[in-house]
């Protein structure tokens, strides 16, 4: 990809955590150190990236802003030693209550596309940059030739456990595309199955696109992806196929939007550690 | 409830305080006895391993039976590895309750060791007929893990006995026999 170093940077969050299911895409991750811990009070440390290859650190980093930690009882609470660097940001939380934390960033907003008088396809935002939503009628003719309009709605995020996992952190926000477990996410074993519901706005989203990848991709020739979709009531069964740690993506769309939107577009993204039994 | 008295399966180090309270009211034959052989391992760095030893039901019902970690670290740092025995830590071991609370020993270097099994502990008589797995999974640090399971009948069968079993790895061999 022939993009310069400071837009990279701007794209750090805004535009990787939209991209989607294509196996070649920049991929967004939150990789826990560990997932189920034990022992009084234990810490994780985090890698926060968007790259390539799972789970390696070569593009950009996640930044800190828009993370948000949620601890067992559902309250915000803060990462220490956070670090940005050139590749990941890094930063380590204490778990300091029993129970299943969430890390998550979420983001969203609109964006167009249209065909100019010459037919040249245009876009807004523009590569790069952050619609400021107030500059759409201005920024985007409303009268264009091919004129879609999507309202987006992001969210990566990864859970960890310290000792019995809870389902607080599960709540859904009924806002955009989101998961809600039947098997705990922390619970997840080679060779078993696991079932999750996926809502959007709230409600079962029927027909999600779901691409699950284990990591160490660098170490063999096939992604090996795992191409689902959720069914009538939004729900989808994924069996594990061996131990490790795995991202998954989700992607929904349909045209039920609000104007100035013509669609709607949820994705989820999800690190998953899977267990040898 | 009190715990001591409640969780009444315990280690031979213990065994004859608790056998005291627990074996008047009932028959004989409801004791077992579990040998576990820990192998020599020719390695540089040897850490002795965790172990944890349950019954377990068909439903995956878990009941414990012993535990043995790392109980000298300071603050009781030896727990943050007890996660390490997987499958023990999925069934039993994450539990807020800690039902291993009294059942815990130090972790056991390589040889033979003896695990007296009162089946008329409290939570071990309560225990519906039926087919278990007696699994017994030891994790070691920088080592490997492995699990090993015994079918066990209860209410025993004396004409069963002795079960034998035999680990590849972190465990040897293991033998159940009725006392």
């Amino acid at each position: 990809m022939n993009i310069s170093t400071p837009i990279k940077a701007l794209l750090s969050l805004t535009m990787a955590l939209g991209l989607c299911v294509n196996a070649n895409a920049h991929r967004a991750w939150i990789l826990p150190s560990s997932t189920n811990l034990s022992g009084e009070t234990p810490w994780v440390t985090f890698d926060a990236a968007v790259s390539n290859s799972l789970f390696v650190p070569e593009y950009v980093p996640l930044r800190m802003k828009g993370l948000l930690v949620q601890d067992p009882l559902g309250k915000t609470v803060e990462v220490e030693n956070t670090n940005t660097g050139k590749f990941r940001s890094t930063f380590d939380l204490n778990l300091l209550t029993p129970g299943t934390y969430k890390l998550s960033y979420a983001s969203g907003g609109l964006s167009a596309s249209w065909k100019d008088k010459e037919g040249k396809r245009k876009r807004w935002p523009g590569r790069g940059e952050t619609a400021v939503e107030a500059d759409f009628t201005t920024a985007v003719p409303q009268n264009a030739d091919s004129l879609k309009v999507a309202r987006s709605f992001r969210r990566l995020e990864t859970f960890v456990t310290s000792g019995e996992p809870t389902v607080k952190v599960f709540e859904p926000s009924n806002s955009g595309l989101e998961l809600v477990p039947v098997t705990h996410p922390n619970d997840l074993f080679a060779g078993e199955s696991a079932k999750f519901q996926f809502l959007f706005h709230g409600k079962p989203a029927v027909g999600v696109k779901l691409a699950i990848v284990k990591g160490d991709t660098r170490y063999r020739n096939d992604q090996n992806q795992l191409d689902l979709v959720t069914d009538a009531k939004g729900f989808v069964n994924i069996t594990w196929p061996e131990a490790g740690m795995y991202l998954l993506e989700a992607d929904y769309e349909d045209d039920i939007a609000e104007a100035p939107a013509t669609s709607r577009r949820g994705s989820y993204g999800a690190t998953f550690s899977v267990l040898p039994l | 409830m009190n715990r001591i008295t409640f969780l009444r399966v315990v280690l031979c180090s213990t065994l004859a305080l608790n056998a005291a309270i627990s074996a008047v009211a009932h028959a004989d034959n409801n004791k077992l006895s579990l040998s576990v052989e820990l192998p020599r391992m020719d390695v540089a760095e040897y850490h002795k391993p965790y172990v944890a030893v349950w019954l377990e039901d068909s439903s995956r019902k878990s009941t414990q039976v012993a535990l043995w970690y790392d109980q000298d670290m300071k603050d009781d740092e030896g727990k943050k590895w007890l996660k390490d025995i997987r499958q023990w830590w999925r069934r039993i071991g994450r539990q807020a309750e800690q039902p291993f609370d009294g059942l815990t020993s130090a972790t056991k270097g390589p040889g033979k060791h003896i695990i007296s099994v009162d089946l008329n502990a409290e939570q071990l008589k309560t225990l519906p007929a039926g087919e278990y797995q007696l699994r017994i999974e030891a994790s070691r640090e920088v080592g490997g893990r492995e699990v090993i399971n015994v079918p066990i009948v209860l209410p025993v069968n004396a004409s069963d006995y002795p079960l034998q079993a035999k680990g590849s790895t972190e465990l040897g061999a293991v033998e159940v026999m009725l006392d």
